[in-house]
């Protein structure tokens, strides 16, 4: 299939991050005016959790620091809730610009956000093979990817509250109708067209 | 009224109330909700996390799918997710023709076509403003006396686009809560956010934003949201986080058109509340209770 839906779970992440193309140009676009005052990081929820904070991180990136960028966690923690986006005094579009940095960590398969990564791509897979999410395939597809035997141990005390009222059922992952397949490959193909 | 309807997958899966009781609340008001013919996942924040284009892309499909429907105009959709997904391609589309013939070269291997004739609506803006509190008021058969109610709007809803509410100070929930009865609990965490899907792969840090919720509803009765996946946060950790803050955090969590719904008179089983994973007994018991009492004071006024 594709590398959008594909677990790649044969394919193991690179150990150094290390991306090759310059994606960055598009993002440093997005926040060329920024004036440092950090409001974003002022707003975050999760700025206490950062290594970087939101504002430190927009200053590497318009430096073009990868490196730096790529190894610190505070994109992939960004819970997309917009409250940066609405403050910036510069009305930049920040919230998207942590998005294209969770892209470029996820075309790339780096493997600091090895987790968030491979949660979304078992997201996606279950949507390309049956047009719908069906949250018990996900989760299985996710611990499967993880390859961890104890993370499903984590997840059982809610997992078996959610079966005993019936929200869940036990699913096989299948390969579906294939539903959104289609819209799938047109949109890599469009992309990979836009990279070059 | 009349509304094209979105549940989006959630809805079918761990929000099986939220779409009970959305549907048994709006016709209860002789609204008609017409689902979407044959609809598919909006991408919800995964789609964004991996790729801009296919996160514009799984929307659309559903809005040109909604085109197809004919006649309504409007789409009613309760997840705070999948409105905001969808909202921002009818947002974007707007504004940029171009983008909407790339999507629409996309949409062609479906035989799909968008023309951006859609709006997309939020449960609670159609609750807050097409519905409105006199008419909510009117019907109200158990009123909620004495109880006093945390509104709990999370992010998507509000932000990034303020369609229906202040994105900072967010208030369309109160009249339409105070029209049952009950009071407002004031606090500054209506808008906040619960972590998101960081409750699966971060948990430590979205158990803190969820603790420091909890914290700030006590003295309420209960939280109300709009949204499967706020609820769900809410819900599902207060006994983890009770015992990671040392102190009983428990509170019962309502989606809010289970709590409109019980203030018109529907059944709990309508509305599923077997379905919530917090404790509702407690509150339930409180509101019966005090309606009884206030029915008894009636009866004796009357005598
Ligand atoms: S709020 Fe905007 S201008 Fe201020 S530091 Fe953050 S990105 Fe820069
Ligand atoms: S959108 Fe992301 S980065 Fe911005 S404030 Fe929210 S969580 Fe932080
Ligand atoms: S946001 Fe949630 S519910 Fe909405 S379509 Fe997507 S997965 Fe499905
Ligand atoms: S509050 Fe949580 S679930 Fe709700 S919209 Fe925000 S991040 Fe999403």
């Amino acid at each position: 299939m594709n590398r959008l839906g594909k677990l790649e779970s044969e394919q193991e992440p690179e150990t150094a991050p290390a991306p090759v193309i310059d994606s960055l140009a598009s993002i440093r676009d997005m926040v060329s005016t920024c004036i440092q005052c950090g409001t974003c990081t002022g707003s975050c929820p999760n700025a206490f959790a950062m290594d970087l904070t939101p504002r430190q991180l927009w200053y590497n990136v318009l430096r073009g620091e990868k490196e730096t960028i790529f190894h610190s966690k505070t994109f992939s923690l960004c819970s997309v809730c917009y409250y940066c986006t609405l403050r910036c005094p510069r009305g930049l579009p920040l919230t998207e610009a942590m998005s294209a940095l969770k892209q470029i960590a996820a075309k790339e398969n780096l493997a600091p956000y090895k987790k968030s990564i491979r949660f979304y791509k078992s997201f996606m897979e279950s949507v390309c093979r049956h047009g719908r999410v069906r949250e018990m395939e996900l989760m299985t597809l996710y611990f499967i990817s993880m390859k961890s035997p104890f993370l499903p141990l984590q997840f059982a005390p809610l997992g078996m509250k959610l079966m005993g009222k019936g929200k869940i059922s036990f699913e096989i992952p299948s390969k579906g109708n294939g539903a959104l397949k289609a819209i799938f490959r047109k949109v890599e193909e469009l992309e990979k067209k836009e990279e070059k | 009224m009349k509304y094209l309807y979105y549940p989006g997958c959630s809805l079918e899966g761990t929000a099986l109330e939220y779409n009970s009781s959305t549907r048994a609340f709006m016709q209860e008001l002789g609204a008609e909700l017409m689902e979407i013919e044959d609809w598919t996942c909006c991408g919800a924040s995964a789609a964004e996390a991996t790729s801009h284009l296919l996160s514009l892309a799984l929307p659309a499909c559903v809005l040109a799918k909604a085109e197809k429907m004919g006649g309504v105009e409007e789409i009613l959709v309760p997840c705070s997710a999948c409105y905001l997904n969808l909202k921002k391609v009818e947002e974007k589309i707007r504004k940029d023709p171009e983008l909407l013939d790339k999507i629409n070269i996309i949409l062609a291997e479906e035989k799909l076509h968008l023309n951006g004739q859609v709006r997309v609506r939020h449960f609670l803006d159609v609750v807050a403003n097409d519905v409105g509190p006199e008419k909510i008021f009117a019907r109200v058969k158990k009123p909620f006396i004495n109880l006093s109610i945390a509104p709990y709007y999370g992010c998507q809803c509000l932000r990034p686009y303020s369609v229906f509410d202040d994105p900072e100070e967010p208030r369309s929930m109160e009249l339409i809560i105070k029209a049952t009865g009950a009071k407002i609990h004031h606090w500054n965490m209506g808008g906040r956010c619960c972590g998101a899907a960081h409750m699966t792969t971060k948990p430590e840090v979205a158990l803190e934003l969820v603790a420091a919720i909890l914290k700030a509803a006590r003295g309420a009765d209960a939280i109300v949201t709009v949204c499967p996946m706020c609820q769900m946060n809410l819900e599902a950790y207060q006994k983890k986080i009770s015992g990671m803050c040392k102190e009983e955090l428990g509170m019962p969590i309502l989606y809010l058109p289970q709590f409109l719904g019980l203030a018109l008179g529907l059944s709990e089983q309508d509305l599923r509340l077997d379905l919530n994973l917090s404790i509702l007994k407690a509150f339930l018991g409180k509101w019966m209770l005090n309606l009884t009492s206030v029915n008894r004071n009636k009866n004796e006024i009357k005598n």
